[in-house]
Parts: C-alpha cells; sequence; structure tokens
C-alpha cells in the first residue's frame, strides 16, 4: 500500500467523507493518511503557518466549501451585493490557494458547487446576474478558468457527480438538517471514488492505454459471419450506439490514450472494416496495436502491453463478452476491466462515471503519442534489416536537447514523473509545483532530455535530478526515462552529460540509490552496469577517473 | 410485521452497521446503553434503517428519539 498524507478541510460535517475517501483509496491500493481539520476551520488552518494543517506535512490538500453554505452566504448579502458572489467566493479560494502554496508543495483539490436551483426567479435566472443559480455556474465555470492557470490546483467535479446521481440521491435535506452533513450517505462512495482517483493520479496511477474488442464492441454482429458489409456501424441496424462508443475512443486517441484492438478473428478479415468501410470512425492509424487472432485474450493481451511498453496496469479493456471478461479479470487482476451492460446503446453512459482516464496534467505531446508509437513499430521493423546494433543506431542519426526545467517543459517533466514506472530508479512523483519550484533552486541542478531520430521527435523522454548533497558529492535524486527510448544509447550519453556537468562544477563524486519497486525491475542493476561502485548502500561513480562511454546519440544546442 | 419482528429487524440493522453481535436493542434502550452509537454513527443507523424498511424519516423524527420504542414507533406507522 503506498502512503499519502491527506489533509481534508470542510465548511461541513466532513468526518463520513473522510472515512469514504479513506476506503476508496483502500481499493485502489493507496494508503490515505487523512489529516481532519476541525468543523469550518478552513481559514484558520490555512493561513496559520504554524497550524496543524501544515504540521500534518500533506501531500495532497482538500478544501470543500459546500453549497449550502455559499447560498446562505447569498442569502444574507444586500440584495444589490448578490451579483458579487462569484467573484467572491473565487478571491477567497484564490487566498486558500496562495497561502498553502507558500507553505506547501502539496497538490489542492477543490470540490467545486453542486447546483441548487432556489427557484426564486424561475427560469428567469438565466437571465439575472443577481440569481443564486447565475453566480453558482458563473463560479463553477471560473473555477474551472482559475484551475486551468493554476499548477497544483485540481477541480473535483461535484457538480458533475449529482448530476449523475441525481439530486434527491446525492443529497438529503432531513439529514443535513440534523447533522450538517451535506453529501447523503449513498453519494458519499461516488464522491469519495472521484477523490481516490484523482490522488491516484497525482501519484501516477494512471490508465494510458484502452484495449477493445471488435464484434458486438466496436460493431454490432459477428464480421467473419457477416461480412464488412453487414456489420452494425452507422445507420444500419442498432449502428449508432456503436459509432458512438467509436468517437469516443476517438477522442480518448486524440488526447493520448493508446488504442489497442485485442480480437479472436482471422487478422485480415479484422482489417476489413478499418481500411474500406466508410462508416467507421476509427482506422488504422488510430491504432497503436492490432493483436486479431485466436490466441487466447490473456495472451494477446499481455503481448499489447510488451509492444506498446505499457505495464497491465494502465491498460483498460472492453469487451462484450463476460467469458472473456472474466478470465482477464482473473488472470491479469491489474488490468481493469469494466463490466459492459448487455444492451451496446447503454455501454457509453455506463463508462462515463467510471473515472477510467483520470489525469491531472495533460502536454501537446499527448496527441502525438499513437503517432511515436507506430513510429517506434517502423524502428523496430528496420531494426531486423541491419546487421548489427551498433551500424542500426548509427543509422538513426540521434540527437538530443538538454535543458534545465523551465516554464515550457516543466508540465511533462512532471507528467513523466507520474507516469514513468519501469525505468524509474527511485520513483519520487513530483507534481507541477514541485517541478518549478525546482527550477530556482541553488541546492538541485535539472536535466531534461529529449530525443529525436530520422522517424520523427520523441519529445522529452528523460529527467535527471540531482541534489548537492556535499561540497564534492551529487546525489541523484532521480533518473527516469520513457520506455520507448530504451536500447538506444540514451542512459551513456545520458551519464555523460551529467558527470560532465559535475565535473565542471568542481564535484568529485556522484551518488544514486536504487529503490525497488513492484515495477523497476529493468533497473536493477542500473549503476553497477553504468560503473557505479557500491558503497556502505550507495552506488558512487568516481567522476575523476570517468571516462565518457560510448553513444550514438549526439547533443543538440 | 409486528412490533417484535421490526424490533429484531432493527437489531440486526444496529449489528450489522456497528459491526458488533452483541447489541441487543428493548423498548427502552437509548444511544448512551449501546458502545459505539454516537451522533455520527446515528446518521449511519438511520439511512441503513430507512433501506432496510424502504421508508424515509422526516428531520424531525431523526432528532426527536430518546428510546428505540420511540423509532420503533416511526417505523410501525410508516411501514403499515
Amino acid at each position: 500500500m503506498q502512503p499519502v498524507r491527506v489533509a481534508l478541510l470542510g465548511d461541513t460535517a466532513t468526518q463520513w467523507l473522510a472515512q469514504a475517501i479513506r476506503g476508496a483509496g483502500y481499493e485502489r491500493t493507496l494508503d490515505l493518511r487523512l489529516w481532519e481539520a476541525d468543523f469550518s476551520q478552513i481559514g484558520q488552518q490555512v493561513y496559520d503557518p504554524g497550524s496543524a494543517l501544515y504540521a500534518s506535512d500533506p501531500q495532497v490538500v482538500i478544501l470543500y466549501q459546500s453549497t449550502q453554505k455559499l447560498l446562505r452566504a447569498f442569502d444574507v448579502l444586500e440584495p444589490g451585493s448578490r451579483r458579487g458572489l462569484a467573484e467572491g467566493r473565487l478571491a477567497q479560494v484564490d487566498g486558500f490557494r496562495s497561502a498553502i502554496r507558500e507553505r506547501s508543495t502539496a497538490s489542492i483539490l477543490y470540490f467545486n458547487y453542486p447546483e441548487i436551483d432556489d427557484g426564486v426567479f424561475g427560469n428567469y435566472a438565466n437571465k439575472t446576474d443577481s440569481s443564486f443559480l447565475f453566480q453558482l455556474r458563473k463560479l463553477n465555470y471560473e473555477l474551472m478558468r482559475y484551475a486551468a492557470d493554476q499548477g497544483g490546483f485540481h477541480i473535483v467535479d461535484l457538480a458533475v457527480l449529482q448530476q449523475q446521481v441525481g439530486r434527491p440521491v446525492f443529497f438529503r435535506s432531513p439529514v443535513y438538517v440534523n447533522t450538517d452533513m451535506d453529501i447523503s450517505i449513498e453519494a458519499l462512495p461516488v464522491v469519495a471514488e472521484a477523490t481516490a482517483s484523482l490522488i491516484g493520479a497525482l501519484h501516477g496511477r494512471m490508465r494510458k492505454c484502452l484495449v477493445l474488442d471488435l464484434d458486438n464492441t466496436l460493431w454490432g454482429g459477428v464480421i467473419g459471419d457477416d461480412g464488412v458489409d453487414r456489420i452494425e456501424i452507422g445507420t444500419l441496424g442498432i449502428g449508432k450506439a456503436f459509432t458512438d462508443l467509436q468517437y469516443w475512443a476517438l477522442k480518448l486517441r486524440q488526447r493520448g490514450i493508446l488504442l489497442a484492438v485485442c480480437s479472436k478473428n482471422t487478422e485480415a478479415v479484422a482489417r476489413q472494416p478499418f481500411d474500406s468501410h466508410p462508416d467507421m470512425v476509427l482506422r488504422m492509424e488510430d491504432l497503436a496495436a492490432f493483436e486479431a487472432n485466436w490466441d487466447n485474450k490473456v495472451d494477446n493481451i499481455r503481448r499489447i502491453g510488451a509492444t506498446l511498453n505499457v505495464g497491465l496496469d494502465s491498460m483498460v479493456f472492453l469487451d462484450d463478452n463476460p467469458f472473456e471478461r472474466n478470465m482477464v479479470r482473473e488472470a491479469l487482476p491489474e488490468v481493469l476491466v469494466p463490466e459492459l451492460p448487455d444492451d451496446p446503446a447503454e455501454y457509453l453512459e455506463y463508462l462515463y462515471p467510471l473515472h477510467l482516464f483520470e489525469t491531472v496534467s495533460l502536454s501537446g505531446e499527448d496527441e502525438e503519442r499513437t503517432k511515436m508509437y507506430r513510429r517506434e513499430r517502423d524502428r523496430n521493423a528496420e531494426r531486423l534489416s541491419y546487421a548489427d546494433e551498433e551500424a542500426y543506431l548509427a543509422s538513426l542519426n540521434m540527437g538530443s536537447r538538454v535543458e534545465p526545467f523551465n516554464g515550457f517543459n516543466g508540465p511533462r517533466v512532471a507528467q513523466l514523473s507520474q507516469r514513468s514506472n519501469q525505468f524509474n530508479l527511485r520513483t519520487v512523483r513530483y507534481t507541477d509545483e514541485e517541478i518549478s519550484a525546482m527550477a530556482g533552486s541553488p541546492e538541485i541542478f535539472t536535466f531534461s532530455f529529449t530525443l529525436e531520430d530520422r522517424f520523427g521527435d520523441n519529445g522529452i523522454i528523460g529527467v535527471v535530478i540531482l541534489r548537492k548533497e556535499t561540497g564534492e558529492a551529487l546525489f541523484i535524486d532521480s533518473w527516469f526515462m520513457s520506455c520507448r527510448v530504451l536500447r538506444r544509447g540514451m542512459e551513456n550519453f545520458t551519464l555523460n552529460t551529467v558527470a560532465g556537468f559535475a565535473r565542471n562544477k568542481g564535484f568529485r563524486y556522484l551518488s544514486g540509490e536504487y529503490l525497488p519497486t513492484a515495477r523497476n525491475g529493468m533497473v536493477s542493476e542500473h549503476y553497477p552496469s553504468l560503473g557505479f561502485r557500491e558503497e556502505s548502500g550507495r552506488w558512487v561513480l568516481d567522476l575523476e577517473a570517468y571516462e565518457t562511454r560510448p553513444t550514438a546519440v549526439h547533443r543538440i544546442e | 410485521m409486528n412490533r417484535a419482528e421490526i424490533l429484531a429487524a432493527v437489531t440486526a440493522v444496529f449489528r450489522d452497521v456497528l459491526d458488533d453481535a452483541r447489541i441487543v436493542l428493548g423498548e427502552n434502550t437509548t444511544a448512551a446503553d449501546v458502545a459505539d452509537w454516537d451522533s455520527l454513527t446515528h446518521i449511519q443507523l438511520v439511512v441503513a434503517v430507512e433501506k432496510r424498511f424502504g421508508i424515509r424519516f422526516g428531520s424531525r423524527e431523526i432528532q426527536s428519539w430518546a428510546t428505540v420504542g420511540e423509532m420503533l414507533n416511526s417505523i410501525v406507522a410508516k411501514v403499515k
């Protein structure tokens, strides 16, 4: 269980919420250690540098200001001031956020506001900026814009959760009147689940790959029996349900999620719709991997993971067949396998609220990811035709741009920090905020590495963070790389760069550490293989004796 | 359901929610008599009892019960 220190501050009774969040964390093997503020203590805790909040050293701070209290704040305003409600609340939130940011690098989760229409203006509220509904919607909208500009500040969308379960379920007024608890017991698991999945994403629990079955999942009917012109997609039969699902998958692909096909079919037959059916939304170029054969799906999913270099715990598998779902669930419990409804028309509404693809950062590169994986396949295909590895690598004409962290590469660095599981020596996760805080520190030296070659640009694929330990030694706080670039000589290039930098700065030693996790076994021999010697539990490199290591990667200035 | 059956069902709910198989409820049992029955677990018990009988309590009712017997009165009135 991965421990995470979480602080919860609210202006209503939060005890049950705290328990529910802890429980939801437990289900995703997160040991959420909750520190709970006393009732309605947000301001006191946040603005007092010596408060118990900061003493608890939280990694995540949850701020929950309830709609009920917002409504009361609105009620007591003079009618003439009510049109300023949203702005006033936003200023307060900004005050909270800045105060926390001054004293802590914790990520902040802010609950937005489930809608209440007090009915005072009827539908005319939509035209009246002094109505509660107007101010509430404005506030939720402005919170989105605010969050978009602030690293480390994330919204938990309570408004959407209430819309999904319905207000009569979400809110029970007799309970609220008696206890000041404004999320019903029935809705608590839903709220907790949304919160825990976001906390999970902050700590690297993200799904990157959607694996799709074909027959009766991506289209209606069985391609092998019905033929390409008889499958249900577009206007044929209940084709609309499948078209909708394909558009959803396409949007995920455009966001950076990898799509893969896993189907029991003859490959040539399974490809036909993607190549030639006019109503198909998804095409071959949208798919990062395609496994259509008669092997069992467990083997195929393993193969997809290996091809794309994504862990099983990064995958979601959609299949209409309960037998296949159960088999995958049992053999590969890390893969998330939603229990699809029987009726394909219900697939999407069922999938929407599952928080399958939570994330806490996006970078421009996300949209490019499928392309990068496809290029990787091309490279692998070409690798086979070269007599030896060295000649092949030399032919790639690889170059790397090395930069310290800055405003441009920061988001991608943070994202890589959150997502890299395999090639990661210490698996310390850093948020956007923490990454940008490092840029200014005199004790810390940071490096981001890109890699490009004649097939294209991989973007930022490696990161090293060095901390000054003594006047003579630098400690490698972090070294992680994208698995896309394994066996390309990047390890040697990275060490050459870092060692050269350290030597120029007058340091004599680099020291590193390997902290094993369930996923990073591939780098257990990383430091010894690069010439580090073991010394009292650490790996140490003597910089005076260091000789530049061979690599086909050159530095781009 | 007669009153004795309702009492037995409520007892089962309390045992389940408070995770204590030794709980025995009577007409005159109060919150002070049952370990862990506090203002916080009270609301959990209320919701579980509502679910068990398929009923909903009003805000005044939730506040008014001094004894288990009074809670039973509310349930009896609603399940009929």
